[in-house]
């Protein structure tokens, strides 16, 4: 039996690096993470593994890198057949995929954008990440995971970013849960499963980071 | 191949429209071709796409897919003949890797030396060149004549429009980032991928292209938020 190597370059915050933590513990993968120091210096293999971006994640397989962390879910799926991430047909996939996408180009900013503002910006940008939510919200339905009766593809995609969560909560002076029921009890039964609670950072922690990100923004 | 169930909502200038003209025709599949006015949108596509409202939207048995990186997984998976993407794990994350950059990197550069100007256009044409340089190195460094390999495959599709669309973006858009001296495989790659048949049969003509890029000039910015 051969060996594999995989080694995912990481950074302990980060919620696209947990995406591929997640997706690994859940395929039952062993490998090896290697903390990154993004505000230190970049290690030569990040700078190498991935010249266009230089951002972490970056997933190794027997050297060979993998970037861009819907990419790297979707390669983990590919490789590591078992359990499915994705539902089988093709009607189902497209549907991941696309929420993968719409959480991809919008939850993240959205969320950023409240702890980043000041004034009557941080109310127009909680408007606006509320909004998403219920989007998401929508597109959950009656459903206990995104894909149905099981933790999936796009589940993996969504929980870790809500680690955030209690940041911009904080910033933005509400609670999502008085808004967004449905994704909150969603956020629940997702943190249930081993593979999201010991991986996913303590959002009080999360919350320090943010305001160290602020102090070095000179956001005050 | 059947496609009675077949609708492509889309509009006869859209790049992202005819990445999947495209793949449908390469794979020999008929559909119905829905033009939409992107200025007085149809109920279907409100219905279809309510949550971008864009084109194009790949509606199959009456199943409605949006977005145009989906949409072309989407018709892979479905139909198998003429495969656009690898069964390889390493080399399908490699063209969805580059389809992404592609999309955002050099995309979002477009639009900005297209619609802005002095300093800021500059600043657009930069990276422009920075991307079409990673572009060069890829294309270059593969030694087959297109991105996925003796044939093409779904990141050429997606890079495909910079081979014919690009050109109306720099001549109405006012400045020049192509060059063949400076870019001479990616140069080779878009003359070899216009002369595929599937390719050359389906461009939109010059001067249609030329008409829409001037109207978007005179809408300004908001004409991207009419289109994908």
């Amino acid at each position: 039996m051969s060996k594999e190597e995989v080694v995912l370059l990481d950074f302990w915050v980060s919620p696209f690096c947990n995406r591929a933590k997640i997706a690994l513990a859940e395929k039952g993968v062993a490998h090896e993470d290697r903390e990154e120091d993004l505000f230190g210096g970049k290690s030569e293999l990040l700078l190498k593994s991935n010249p266009i971006y230089q951002k972490v994640p970056v997933l190794l397989h027997n050297g060979k890198p993998v970037c861009e962390s819907t990419n790297i879910v979707s390669y983990i799926d590919e490789t590591w057949p078992s359990p499915a991430l994705l539902p089988p047909c093709p009607y189902g996939r497209a549907s991941a995929r696309f929420w993968a996408d719409f959480i991809d180009k919008k939850v993240f900013d959205a969320g950023s954008k409240i702890w980043k503002s000041k004034g009557e910006e941080v109310e127009v940008a909680k408007r606006d990440f509320i909004e998403i939510l219920k989007q998401l919200e929508g597109a959950l339905g009656e459903k206990d995971y995104f894909g149905g009766d099981s933790f999936g593809f796009v589940d993996i995609i969504a929980v870790p970013l809500t680690s955030w969560f209690h940041a911009c909560e904080k910033f933005g002076g509400f609670e999502f849960e008085d808004h967004c029921p449905k994704f909150s009890a969603w956020m629940k039964r997702c943190m249930e499963r081993e593979s999201v609670s010991k991986i996913l950072p303590d959002p009080e922690k999360v919350y320090e980071f943010v305001i160290m990100l602020r102090k070095m923004r000179g956001i005050e | 191949m059947s496609g009675t169930d077949l609708k492509l909502l889309g509009t006869k200038e859209s790049l992202f429209t005819y990445r999947i003209v495209w793949a449908l025709k390469l794979k020999g599949i008929e559909y119905e071709f829905v033009e939409e006015d992107l200025f007085n949108k149809s109920p279907l596509l409100l219905e279809s796409n309510p949550i971008y409202k864009k084109v194009p939207v790949l509606i199959h048995g009456g199943k409605p897919i949006s977005e145009s990186l989906v949409i072309l997984d989407y018709i892979d998976e479905t139909w198998k003949n003429n495969p656009i993407l690898s069964t390889d794990p390493q080399e399908r994350a490699y063209a969805r890797f580059w389809a992404k950059f592609v999309d955002e990197k050099f995309y979002e550069a477009s639009i900005k030396a297209f619609f802005l100007t002095g300093e800021d256009q500059a600043k657009g044409v930069e990276s422009i060149a920075e991307a079409l340089q990673f572009l060069e190195g890829e294309i270059a460094g593969k030694k087959k004549f297109f991105f996925g390999g003796e044939a093409i495959g779904f990141l050429d599709i997606v890079v495909g429009w910079i081979a014919h669309w690009f050109q109306f973006v720099e001549e109405v858009g006012g400045f020049k980032v192509m060059d063949s001296m400076k870019y001479p495989a990616f140069d080779s790659w878009t003359k070899n991928f216009l002369e595929v048949p599937v390719i050359k049969e389906n461009l939109p003509p010059h001067e249609e292209l030329r008409r829409v890029f001037q109207g978007f000039q005179q809408m300004g910015l908001a004409a991207v938020g009419a289109k994908e």
